[in-house]
């Protein structure tokens, strides 16, 4: 059979499509496929109104904060249904963003679902159209970015009812805003939905199977979140696990088990965000090798399938877009014979909460355990000039180096816009400074990174403002 | 007039270094090109030679003395007669420089350069300070490096725009091939010379003039050549193993294969059932058919067989892929098409990149024998020379027979020589009787 296209890519969220953009700037000729909305969930239903939310809900927050500004409003309030629109409003900006690039990079949509068949020289790709139909295509390569949507627990009744049992999706465009939630799981997600909703005055109870909330971020992190969040009202019932879900007339039942007692939180609403699950049903029908519902990949997301390419979500954790993008760039990059330059960047975490959390590298506890002599350091907000300028002197910044080398292999923060801080600690561990190039850089003053700065030096027994 | 005696540049980015040990004492006689002094830096123990005869007058700087700045005064020459000026300049651009500036030193020379550096003034810095451009590397790379004594230098980039990252020098500490250890003596100046970034004299400096020489451009194939072989030939240990081979029986058999099969198109050179041969006897003994790689030696699942092919400009290796499962007509015929497309510098990356083992033939040249210089990553190359009539004794009577030699070239850390012997065993009986490469 001939070949229509270089590259097919199914799915259209932030691996494939840029991906898509990759393959087509490298002069293949690219189709995307996409069930839905172009930008994925990330765009529609994820990173992007989820910041919209969050930030009607932070400005909210600081309204009743604003005489330690010398600032006062009469009376701030809040239109739910205004809040919700907004974040529509700016999904949809953003997803017909995506179809302007297609069209610049004179990438085909194919509007539809697609199912993989065995083929040469890659798998066949057959689209059941959205306009009805179908259509099968034959590309040289496929990238297959799928995606992943919310993990979900039958067998406790975690399961989305779009009703009062929710997951992000039903929580990012509610009708009515709930008076109580109980959130299931202290991730990213969940912690954000928390913040959010708490924000705007509900009633917030997050449970967390183990012993710490943001089980993926450094322990001094959680403890510093879990406190943070406490004093906005949001309570925690951590090492807590969850044994069934139930609807009742007013609203959700969620039982937990907690130090092998039983116990039951009832709210209005519940948010099950217990992590994701892989969209990769049905491709064992081609032969691909999977693990745990992923897809198996090389380093350049080639799979056992000739001819097929995996990225994103469906090929693994961490399940976050920058991740997927940058799979995305390189498998298209491989496709063309185009040698991608070995930069090693590793992938930074954020989560958007009030206050933020935004990670980088190993923490102090799995550096430990990989038996590196850790030197670790730490600097508050409380102590830096711009933080109490700015009334935002929650949080800190924490450094984690290998004592042998020098080598930064971690950072670690809490704080206000610690999101946008990061990436100098990425650009610095992609880069493989030392602690000598971060304690020579020179740190605009006065800002918050100068936190970033002292936690460096404090690493070594320098610290300046402490 | 005495002659001062500066502490030498031994790198571009030397500042300091150690004195390590003096070869003269106050009082000595030296005449040019006699070791003085050994200078120790993190990288290499250098000697430095004297450029001038003399007596020593003085030694300043004690043996031991580390962080000895460059271009620091160490020693002083009583020089013989009036012989104080620099060097005695041959080439016509030095003879110049001595009478329009003082000469305030003596260049000193550093052991494994062999011309003197013409210039007055500090000019044991200058000499070297031409060889060497910056070293992109990452500050982790660079003080990892520095950690387990190796030249940056000497380690390739595999990051953007070749930079030197962490990995790079991780592995070069594995491989140890790139590792550039100072020597704890330095015994010749040969070995002290490898140890430095290689000057690069002109001709000029090495005695022919400019104008009596045209200059062709490096192509990117003569710089690979150049870069490839080089390196395999340095870092490398190979030796070579030779064999006779008797191929009557072949030139016979080959007559009858391709008579047999002319209708067919089928036209098999010797060459191809060489490859044919050692593809054969290269899953016979494995253990020639490896690659060395710090890791682990790579034992490879196929014969993919790379065949040296001159072309215009230079050569260049296709591989005929799994020669072991292919026939000899179908060999033949991948030769015959891939030589044609290297003719025409038309052949795909892969179809050239990647083989196992590499066979070279200059017999239609007429040579008797060579050497080859391994193809990295392959364990061993096969030179093939002429097959001629010879004089050999068979049953203790003299008879002639057609002979041809071959040269294995081995890289010792995966094909020992027995290891080579066994593979050249295994090779020998399957040209002298073609017909058992049937079975």
């Amino acid at each position: 059979m001939s070949t229509e296209f270089d590259v097919v890519v199914i799915g259209a969220g932030p691996g494939g499509y840029v991906a898509a953009i990759r393959a087509s700037q490298l002069g293949l000729k690219t189709a995307i496929i996409e069930r839905e909305a172009l930008g994925g969930i990330c765009l529609n239903w994820g990173c992007i109104p989820t910041k919209a939310l969050l930030k009607s809900g932070e400005i909210y927050e600081q309204l009743s904060h604003l005489g330690g500004y010398g600032l006062s409003v009469e009376k701030a309030s809040f239109d739910f249904a205004k809040i919700i629109d907004r974040s529509r409003g700016v999904a949809k900006t953003m997803s017909s963003g995506i179809a302007f690039l297609m069209k610049k990079h004179k990438i085909e949509v194919v509007e539809g679902e697609a199912k993989l068949e065995k083929g040469s020289p890659s798998p066949k790709v057959v689209v059941a159209l959205k306009a009805g139909g179908s259509r099968t295509i034959q590309a040289k390569s496929v990238i297959l970015a799928s995606g992943a949507r919310a993990r979900e627990i039958a067998a406790i009744g975690a399961v989305s009812d779009g009703d009062k049992i929710w997951t992000y999706r039903d929580a990012l465009a509610p009708k009515t805003m709930p008076k109580s939630l109980v959130v299931i799981g202290s991730g990213a997600i969940g912690i954000e939905f928390a913040s959010f909703y708490r924000a705007l005055g509900a009633e917030v109870t997050v449970v967390e199977a183990v012993d710490r909330i943001m089980p993926v971020e450094d322990a001094e992190v959680s403890k510093a979140a879990q406190k943070a969040f406490e004093k906005r009202g949001i309570t925690f019932r951590i090492g807590a696990k969850v044994t069934k879900v139930e609807k009742t007339k007013d609203g959700v039942s969620v039982a937990i088990e907690v130090g092998g007692k039983a116990e039951t939180l009832t709210a209005a609403v519940c948010i099950v965000a217990v992590g994701i699950a892989p969209n990769t049903e049905g491709l064992d029908a081609i032969g691909l090798n999977m693990d745990r519902g992923h897809v198996v990949t090389g380093k350049h997301g080639e799979t056992n399938v000739p001819g097929l390419y995996a990225i994103g979500d469906a090929a693994g954790p961490p399940w976050l877009a920058h991740k997927a993008s940058h799979e995305g760039i390189h498998a298209a990059e491989h496709i063309a014979g185009y040698k991608t330059p070995a930069v090693n960047s590793p992938i930074p975490g954020c989560t958007y909460a009030n206050p933020q959390v935004a990670s980088v590298g190993m923490t102090e506890a799995a550096a430990k355990a990989a038996g590196i002599d850790v030197k670790a350091g730490r600097f508050p907000f409380r102590v830096n000039g711009k933080a109490v300028a700015a009334g935002e002197i929650e949080g800190f910044v924490k450094t984690v180096f290998d004592g042998k080398t020098g080598a930064l292999i971690g950072a670690h923060m809490i704080g206000h816009e610690v999101t946008e801080m990061i990436q100098g600690f990425v650009t610095a561990i992609t880069l493989e400074a030392t602690e000598e190039d971060l304690h020579g850089i020179v740190y605009a003053h006065p800002t918050m990174s100068e936190a970033m700065h002292e936690a460096a030096l404090d690493a070594y027994g320098r610290v300046l403002h402490i | 007039m005495s002659i001062d005696i500066l502490m030498p540049a031994l790198s571009p980015t030397m500042e300091e270094g150690t004195l390590a040990k003096w070869h003269v004492k106050v009082g000595d006689t030296v005449k040019a090109g006699d070791v003085i002094a050994e200078i120790e830096t993190d990288k290499a123990t250098m000697e430095v030679e004297a450029v001038d005869e003399g007596v020593v007058e003085a030694i300043l700087v004690d043996a031991g003395t580390e962080n000895v700045k460059v271009n620091a005064l160490i020693a002083k020459l009583a020089g013989e007669g009036e012989s104080p000026a620099p060097p005695p300049a041959k080439a016509a651009p030095a003879a110049e420089a001595p009478k329009a500036a003082p000469a305030p030193a003596a260049p000193v020379q550093v052991a494994g350069e062999t011309a003197a550096p013409a210039k007055p003034a500090p000019a044991a810095a200058q000499s070297t300070a031409q060889a060497g451009d910056r070293v992109f590397a990452s500050p982790l790379a660079r003080r990892l490096a520095s950690a387990a004594n190796l030249d940056l230098k000497a380690i390739a980039g595999t990051g953007p725009h070749g930079r030197v990252v962490k990995a790079d020098v991780e592995a070069a500490q594995k491989g140890g091939a790139t590792a550039k250890a100072a020597p704890a003596s330095a015994p010749a100046a040969g070995s002290t010379a490898a140890a430095a970034p290689r000057a690069h004299l002109s001709l000029e400096q090495q005695g022919i003039p400019a104008g009596s020489y045209d200059l062709v451009p490096l192509d990117g194939m003569r710089k690979t050549i150049a870069r490839r072989l080089t390196d395999s030939f340095r870092d490398v240990p190979h030796f070579p193993l030779t064999i006779d081979l008797e191929i009557d029986a072949l030139l016979a058999a080959r007559g009858k294969i391709n008579s047999l099969l002319a209708d067919q198109g089928v036209k098999v050179s010797v060459n191809d059932i060489i490859i044919k041969a050692v593809a054969v006897a290269l899953k016979r003994v494995p253990e020639a058919n490896a690659s060395y790689t710090p890791e682990g030696i790579a034992m490879h699942h196929h014969a993919d067989i790379a065949v040296a092919v001159a072309i215009d400009g230079g050569l260049i290796t296709p591989i005929v892929r799994a020669a072991e499962t292919k026939g000899l007509a179908q060999i033949s015929a991948e030769v015959k098409d891939l030589a044609a497309r290297a003719k025409s510098k038309k052949l795909k990356p892969e179809e050239f990149q990647g083989g196992t083992f590499s066979v070279s033939n200059l017999g239609m040249f007429g040579i008797k024998a060579f050497a080859s210089i391994i193809n990295e990553p392959q364990g061993a190359i096969m030179s093939v020379g002429a097959g001629e009539q010879r004089a050999v004794v068979k049953d203790g009577q003299l008879a002639v027979a057609t002979v041809m030699t071959v040269t294995l070239t081995c890289d010792h850390r995966v094909v020992d020589g027995a290891i080579g012997a066994k593979f050249l065993a295994a090779f020998k009986p399957l040209i002298e009787e073609p017909l058992t490469l049937i079975v």
